[in-house]
């Protein structure tokens, strides 16, 4: 049956993931996009340890605002290895140390640092299908050494492999019962190729509408992509920036 | 003293990499004084600023302390609003236009530049890690890019160099600096100085930078207007 199922429950959601499991988390900032109720589950309610994510930041995400901001970080005790771009994290950018630095620093934790554009590439082949492909990023640059070098057209390109993952949380603003999801505006990023290049796919969303009430040209993501969707309040705390919208 | 002469402040250089702008160009701001080009451009050139973030189409930014438009953010983190006719796409779309030569110009900062257009900018000497994020697929990816920077550290060390001693970003990528004493085009045989901050001459802009300048026929001063 394809109606996917509905959880209340964060903390269900999530309960199945195991030790050792990769998880790619989608978001841009720790606040934009960021499924941060799956992601508070995961770290509160759950065991799982020696974990990989994988996404654009380390795997922290932030909590209210102005003077009251927080950011609450996945310790880095219960991760083997972390997949992503920026791995100073949204918290050093406004002066907060991110406990990763120190982690990635001393070998505690491995880091696999990769371009943006090579991340999100990489994840959407990992969701098509393509198991390699080659980009000019990287060439002569220490997160490009040791990667296979081919010339096309006079040009050199990496071979970069695709990623895949046990889970993807995604957050989108809508979905309806068959899991099509909608997002809203930048809050978009990571979440859909994510959602493509898991095993298991859990989106959290804010509001669930019956099949049909999305028109099809406007779904984003299909709900072929996803498995499990968890409704949370409509979340409109300021979070992040001067104004602290996400 | 060359340390206390004067140089340009931020805003100017932002004002003098958009009078690039012929028009109708999509761009890619990078943080820090390229972010503050798009403040000096006028609208009736009607480019189009792209974030790599996830949209086509930035306008301005949105009033301090109130939330215009829910989840609207630039790739600095801070918070948009998006001009009419604006695209949005994920990650894999947006770099597909970075990656797919359709972005005509990136403005990106820069902690050293080479002169064979190598560029340093993602992290320092001595540290672990540092912090790529999209720099890397934009500078290799732009058909133009631009640098905007200071010319030389607050510490004096210079920045433009013959070969850089900074870890890598994108080799071979920079096409223009544009710096607080000086405008330099990025040639196949090295540096070309085209511009001076006022009251600095093509001696003084050499004496502060780590490389050969061949000095233009056409030198001329930095206009201090908006174009």
């Amino acid at each position: 049956m394809a109606i996917r199922p509905v959880y209340t429950d964060p903390a269900q959601a999530v309960a199945d993931v195991p030790d050792g499991a990769s998880i790619m988390l989608g978001g841009f900032t720790a606040a934009l996009g960021t499924p941060k109720v799956l992601f508070q589950a995961l770290l509160q309610t759950t065991q799982a340890r020696d974990l990989t994510f994988i996404g654009n930041g380390t795997p922290q995400i932030m909590l209210g605002e102005g003077e009251q901001r927080r950011f609450l970080v996945f310790p880095p005790e219960r991760v083997r290895k972390v997949i992503c771009s920026f791995p100073g994290g949204a918290s050093v950018r406004q002066g907060i140390p991110n406990p990763y630095e120190q982690a990635f620093g001393d070998g505690s934790v491995e880091l696999e640092l990769v371009p943006q554009g090579t991340l999100a590439e990489r994840i959407r082949a990992g969701g098509a299908g393509v198991p390699a492909f080659y980009t000019p990023t990287g060439v002569g640059a220490p997160f490009g050494a040791g990667k296979e070098v081919r010339e096309f057209d006079g040009r050199a390109y990496l071979m970069e492999r695709w990623l895949r993952a046990d889970f993807a949380f995604v957050k989108a603003i809508k979905a309806d019962r068959l899991g099509n999801l909608v997002y809203r505006n930048t809050a978009r990023n990571f979440n859909p190729p994510m959602a493509m290049a898991a095993t298991v796919t859990i989106a959290e969303v804010e509001e669930i509408v019956e099949p049909g009430e999305i028109p099809p040209e406007l779904i984003v993501t299909p709900g072929i992509f996803v498995d499990r969707l968890v409704l949370v309040r409509p979340r409109h705390e300021p979070v992040e920036g001067r104004n602290g919208n996400a | 003293m060359l340390e206390t002469k004067e140089r340009l402040p931020r805003e100017l250089i932002a004002m003098r990499v958009a009078a690039e702008f012929k028009g109708g160009e999509f761009v890619n701001l990078g943080i820090g004084i390229p972010n503050l080009v798009a403040d000096f451009t006028s609208p009736d050139k009607g480019v189009i600023f792209h974030a790599e973030n996830g949209l086509l189409g930035i306008g301005r930014a949105q009033e301090v302390g109130k939330i215009e438009v829910p989840d609207m953010m630039n790739a600095g983190g801070q918070p948009v609003t998006a001009i009419p006719g604006a695209w949005l796409m994920d990650s894999a779309e947006s770099f597909a236009i970075v990656r797919g030569g359709h972005l005509d110009i990136a403005v990106l900062g820069g902690l050293q530049v080479a002169e064979n257009g190598d560029l340093a900018n993602h992290m320092r000497a001595g540290r672990k890690f540092g912090s790529v994020g999209g720099a890397a697929d934009i500078a290799t990816g732009a058909r133009r890019l631009f640098i905007a920077m200071e010319h030389t550290t607050k510490e004096g060390e210079l920045k433009l160099l013959r070969r850089c001693t900074y870890p890598l970003t994108a080799i071979g990528v920079v096409k223009k600096v544009f710096t607080d004493v000086a405008v330099i085009s990025v040639e196949p045989d090295g540096f070309l100085l085209e511009e001076v901050a006022p009251g600095w001459t093509a001696e003084e802009v050499q004496q502060v930078t780590g490389a050969p300048l061949r000095v233009s026929p056409n030198l001329r001063e930095i206009a201090l207007a908006p174009y």
